[in-house]
């Protein structure tokens, strides 16, 4: 997880409902939760929940715990598992998140196995 | 609850837990003995079943309640207050078409304020493993088997949102009063792994 940046407002929502995004391919020695199975999968935003302190920050001690947007993400099955047709939503800190376009091509996320 | 298990080391490490936290300002006692009463008395699924019911006979307020579960609580005599902070609640329906099911893949975060003690078997590595790979056959193993035309959409609590779902009304109820459709709900059902 990369530094803060300070010159960030931490409390804007960069996603709304609909939004098409990619979960970051993280493995940090630190705690956060993004849970393994869902990193590095495109997901569609559905609710942006609130803001809450970054468990990653808070976990490390930060005096400042950064509160950010949390979003409830939609992942189909298809692509966390390669199979099923069921739907998975997780709830994700903005931090866990990037914008995703097609152009962007396949996200480092392989099925789990 | 029942037996004292202030002997047992669990407790005693929970006491000591307590005592660091105490001593580093983070809480008082005071105030986990406030929380532990409310929880003791007021936290059941009889609650939850209470919400479903008033959902169930009165759409406006199932409307309210899947828009914004912590404003609609009130309304009952309910909250998400039980502990230090409040905590979002997401109630999630079922509808012909779509069955939900809950789970914190990462822990075993579940709205114990509201509903009291998870069951069990919500805690297992197995539950937590696998029902966000393979929903339809674990609900299979509850008993619950879903048509195939029943779409399943799993619910990963692994933020500070609790989540609780709102079964379907069972056919065949028209005439049951509200206590009597309470009557009908089970912690299961709050959960997903039953259809009410």
């Amino acid at each position: 997880m990369s530094d803060p940046d300070p010159g960030m407002p931490d409390m804007v929502a960069r996603f709304v409902p609909g939004d098409r995004v990619v979960t970051r391919a993280l493995d940090p020695d630190h705690h956060t939760r993004l849970p393994r199975y869902a990193r590095g999968h495109v997901g569609e935003v559905v609710e942006v929940q609130g803001a809450w302190p970054l468990p990653d920050e808070r976990a490390q001690g930060r005096p400042a715990p950064w509160a950010e947007p949390v979003y409830t993400v939609r992942f189909t099955a298809a692509d966390l598992w390669g199979a099923g047709g069921h739907e998975v939503t997780v709830d994700l800190w903005q931090s866990y998140l990037e914008p995703y376009a097609e152009s962007d091509g396949e996200p480092l996320g392989e099925p789990s196995a | 609850m029942s037996d004292d298990h202030a002997s047992t080391p669990i407790a005693a490490r929970v006491r000591r837990f307590e005592e660091r936290l105490a001593a580093a300002g983070l809480v008082d006692d005071a105030e986990l003995d406030a929380i532990l009463d409310r929880f003791l008395a007021g936290a059941s699924p009889l609650n939850g079943a209470s919400i479903v019911a008033r959902a169930w006979t009165d759409a406006a307020y199932r409307d309210r309640l899947l828009t914004d579960a912590n404003a609609a609580l009130p309304e009952l005599g309910l909250s998400m207050r039980a502990g230090l902070q409040e905590q979002r609640l997401k109630v999630v329906a079922n509808t012909a078409a779509r069955h939900n099911v809950i789970v914190c893949t990462l822990c075993s975060c579940y709205p114990i304020g509201l509903l009291g003690p998870s069951p069990s078997w919500y805690k297992s590595e197995a539950y937590r493993a696998r029902v966000v790979r393979e929903p339809r056959a674990v609900l299979g193993e509850f008993g619950l088997d879903l048509p195939a035309e029943v779409e399943i959409t799993v619910w990963d609590a692994s933020a500070e949102s609790r989540y609780m779902v709102l079964p379907v009304r069972p056919a065949g109820t028209e005439s049951l009063a509200e206590t009597e459709l309470a009557g009908l709900v089970t912690r299961e059902g709050l959960i997903g792994t039953a259809a009410a």
